[in-house]
């Protein structure tokens, strides 16, 4: 089983290692992402050796409202109905990240050169954290979608891939947005009437009992992890201005107490600033990842409902007609349609939540492990082999 | 699949040895901030495995296990609770004080209510054990109230402050935190209040004490001795922020004073702009102490609130290994993270505490060098009269009026006396500066260290129980 290989220039571990089958005949990755004033600007970088591509090789250049047509295009694509739609990217949002640094840079005369560097120096790795992340969140998209053996064959994606000029995508306008609303909260309130329906076939039974409570339990853990994350950031930034509060005092001492004063700021810098960033974080995008997922899953499963619902009306109106004896052709065949379409829908949709839930266990198994392993690489770096050899009095 | 990874670990928490220093206090001493010890005192706790050079972004390595080798865990993983408040009292300390070693050691326990309403007080019991002769017994006791205490430093303030001694402040009076305990209110934030405070008294009178001046204090004596104890009155006016008034006040005075003092004594000049600059670095470092604590309770709560939710999740996991997996993390998050971080507060606790504390002391110091200005002035003033009583004097000699001539000669020979005093005065409050800054930098930096010894040492107990954590994950992730 391979994993996606990341181009050098994006160095950090990706934040969700989600395990797919790839093979050489279509290899998607994003080798580069540029941050301009409001976009990001994403190179898409195609390996393939299907005949569909007019090279092996090419790249493009896509933003992120392109990420969201090609989703939606999925999504409203009858044909896919019966598949889980890999979860959109989430939109980048550096707001909070270039908020901070803006209001550093407008306190800048308030605090010492040393203060205002370290706290800039945090600011940018957070920001070049926040970057990394929202290449990683779209590149896994891609990488879903490449994998799946019905979704990669899109013509929509086919052409995202290659065609090197502008989609003229436009984002959603005001109108179509309120549209988009209603539709979900048609599909909210139909939901809760399918959800009540008891299912026939067990498995599906199960799997919708289970998929309702895993949703709302992901949902609330990634929402209590990330209370959890906000609290240690803040810590974290308390214990930088406590480390160069104690820095300036330390300098001015002229007793040994300098000594243990810069000692105890380089402990406090190595094992306590350490910031959520990387173990947390891992637990949080893992969840927020799930959460999304388990989401799409719910929304197959609904569909699938939705089609049960229309092939046990037609099947109704096929015996109303066929006793009226009225437009009996014409129910034959809604009914004919109605079914096929519920019959496929079903057992693409057992492949998928069968492919679902793998692919959910192998991710968390390979998440936890990373997570312990940079916890212990966190550990080694620290007491020993600095802050030990120089509390000398 | 199970695999079984071990790390070794070399259990032991490493103890600091706190080593005395001399300082001199006059002047900077130039410190070779960097030397090549090749004496390591932690070889106890060191490692087997080689380390990285220290990094700050860590990078995955490719290999999924760490070295393997046996493992002794530590004994006891989960300590029992830790109670932030008692770690904040000092232990004994020896000092050399004039060839009279001081052994002393006070502690202000058993909070007690008394009476009921709005006219109920807490009692604390203040045990002394010393073996000094200025006392009359060795192991003593007495109850008292907080405006006892309050009544012990006004009484202090009012004769030392004035020629030039640091007298300790008083911890704050708190209204709020008072009227819960009045009222009746059994949760834990009157607990804590009243923890703390008490805290807060017996650290105000083991720094009285250590003063050998306010030692021999008789009102000290009798307030450590006494079982019965006038009521102080008016305790608005003797309040922490009464005695800030006051000092205040004093320097609204320097403020005023039209003639600018000519400082000859370059010593008193550096002292005050390090004091001025101490107060700024001080208080900046409260606050941000405070607000960690803060967000430290903060951060426990959430993981508490985090592992139950992942402990949800883990029992609704279809897959059963997943399942236990999740659960374990929960588990680990739960006990071992929350010891971590309460261990940690505590710690930032007891350092806030401190901090606050010297705030305190400091706008103490302050006080008293506007003092001396304030007694320099009164001896300027005194000799500017004198001069003009002088001039007068010549005045009526040259006016022949003989009457006059002898009440001006009496008049002056007490001014000439009362300036005699002045110039005294200022040196003696002068000099009893000197050595009190000496004292109190001695204090600071023994206090300061304390704390921060205190701190490293909880911070490698915490480093082994967070190892620990993280092979228990390890493991069983890698087992299912």
């Amino acid at each position: 089983r391979a994993s996606i290989q990341e181009d050098g220039l994006l160095t950090l571990p990706r934040a969700v290692n989600v395990d797919l089958q790839t093979d050489a005949t279509l290899q998607v990755d994003i080798s580069d992402a540029l941050s301009e004033r409001d976009k990001v600007k994403f190179t898409v970088h195609t390996k393939s050796t299907l005949p569909n591509f007019k090279q092996n090789e090419f790249s493009v250049v896509r933003q992120h409202e392109e990420f969201i047509w090609l989703h939606d295009s999925f999504v409203e694509n009858e044909e896919y109905a019966g598949y889980i739609i890999p979860p959109a990217p989430p939109r980048p949002d550096f707001d909070a990240s270039r908020e901070k640094l803006q209001k550093l840079g407008e306190g800048e005369g308030s605090m010492t050169k040393e203060e205002f560097t370290k706290m800039k120096q945090e600011l940018e790795a957070e920001y070049l954290a926040i970057f990394k992340k929202t290449v990683a969140m779209h590149e896994v998209f891609l990488c879903r979608v490449a994998a799946h053996p019905v979704l990669r064959k899109d013509l929509n994606f086919h052409v995202f891939l290659e065609y090197n000029q502008d989609l003229s995508v436009r984002g959603k306008n005001k109108k179509e947005k309120l549209e988009d609303f209603f539709k979900n909260v048609v599909k909210s309130a139909d939901g809760v009437l399918v959800a009540g329906v008891k299912d026939v076939d067990d498995f599906f039974e199960h799997e919708k009992t289970f998929l309702l409570e895993y949703h709302n339990r992901v949902k609330d853990a990634s929402a209590k992890s990330d209370r959890m994350i906000r609290s240690h950031k803040n810590a974290a930034d308390d214990i930088n201005r406590i480390a160069s509060s104690l820095y300036t005092l330390g300098t001015q001492d002229s007793t040994d107490l300098c000594k243990l004063v810069k000692v105890s700021v380089a402990a406090l810098q190595k094992i306590e600033s350490r910031v959520a960033a990387d173990e947390d974080l891992k637990l949080a995008d893992l969840l927020k990842y799930y959460l999304r997922e388990s989401q799409a899953a719910k929304d197959l499963l609904y569909r699938r409902s939705r089609a049960l619902v229309d092939y046990e009306n037609a099947n109704k109106a096929l015996d109303k007609a066929r006793a009226k004896n009225r437009d009996v052709l014409q129910a034959e065949t809604s009914q004919q349609l109605c079914c096929h379409k519920f019959e496929k829908i079903s057992e693409s949709a057992k492949q998928e939540l069968i492919d679902f839930k793998t692919r959910r266990v192998a991710a968390f198994r390979k998440n936890l492990v990373e997570l312990a392993e940079l916890e212990l690489k966190h550990a080694k770096v620290t007491m020993t082999s600095s802050v030990y050899p120089s509390l000398c009095l | 699949m199970c695999v079984c990874v071990c790390v070794c670990v070399q259990s032991g928490p490493a103890s600091l040895p706190a080593e005395d220093i001399s300082t001199n206090s006059n002047g900077p001493k130039q410190d070779s901030l960097f030397d090549d010890d090749p004496e390591d005192l932690f070889a106890e706790a060191t490692e087997e495995v080689s380390l990285d050079s220290p990094e700050r972004d860590v990078l995955l390595s490719d290999g999924p296990s760490p070295a393997i080798t046996p493992i002794t865990p530590p004994c006891s993983l989960i300590t029992p609770h830790i109670d932030m408040f008692t770690h904040c009292s000092f232990d004994e300390i020896e000092e050399e004080e004039g060839g009279d070693s001081f052994d002393m050691h006070i502690s202000v326990s058993d909070p007690e209510k008394v009476g009921d309403g709005m006219n109920a007080y807490m009692a604390y019991k203040v045990s002394t054990k010393t073996s000094m002769s200025l006392f009359r017994s060795q192991d003593f006791s007495v109850k008292r109230r907080f405006s006892d205490f309050l009544g012990l430093h006004s009484k202090l303030a009012s004769k030392y402050l004035h020629i030039g001694y640091i007298v300790p402040p008083a911890p704050e009076k708190s209204i709020v935190g008072m009227t819960k305990v009045k009222v009746g209110k059994e949760d834990q934030s009157s607990n804590e209040f009243v923890e703390k405070r008490r805290s807060a008294l017996e650290r105000y009178l083991m720094r009285t004490v250590k003063h050998p001046t306010l030692l021999k204090d008789p009102d000290v004596l009798q307030f450590l001795e006494s079982s019965e104890l006038p009521r102080a009155v008016s305790t608005q006016a003797l309040s922490s922020a009464g005695i800030l008034r006051m000092v205040n006040k004093a320097a609204e005075a320097v403020n005023k004073m039209t003639i600018k003092m000519n400082e000859s004594d370059a010593w008193f000049e550096e002292k005050q702009q390090h004091f001025d600059n101490l107060d700024l670095q001080l208080r900046k470092l409260h606050a941000s102490v405070e607000s960690l604590v803060c967000h430290r309770r903060e951060l426990s709560v959430n993981t508490a609130l985090f592992a139950k939710s992942a402990a949800m999740l883990g029992n609704s996991e279809d897959h059963t290994a997943l399942s236990r997996a999740l659960s374990q993390l929960a588990e680990v998050e739960e006990k071992i993270d929350q010891l971590h971080q309460d261990q940690a507060n505590a710690d930032f606790y007891c350092f806030s505490e401190l901090l606050g504390d010297y705030v305190r002391l400091i706008t103490a110091v302050k006080g008293v060098f506007d003092h001396r200005m304030k007694t320099w002035q009164k001896w300027q003033d005194g000799q500017i009269l004198l001069q003009k009583k002088r001039e007068a004097e010549a005045k009526l000699q040259f006016n022949n009026k003989p009457e006059k001539l002898q009440q001006a000669k009496d008049e002056m020979r007490e001014l000439e006396g009362k300036v005699q005093q002045g110039e005294r005065d200022f040196e003696l409050i002068s000099k009893t500066i000197r050595k009190e800054v000496s004292r109190f930098e001695k204090e600071r930096v023994k206090d300061f260290k304390t704390i921060i010894i205190k701190y490293l040492e909880s911070l490698v107990q915490t480093q082994q129980k967070q190892k620990v954590k993280n092979i228990i994950i390890i493991i069983f992730s890698i087992s299912y």
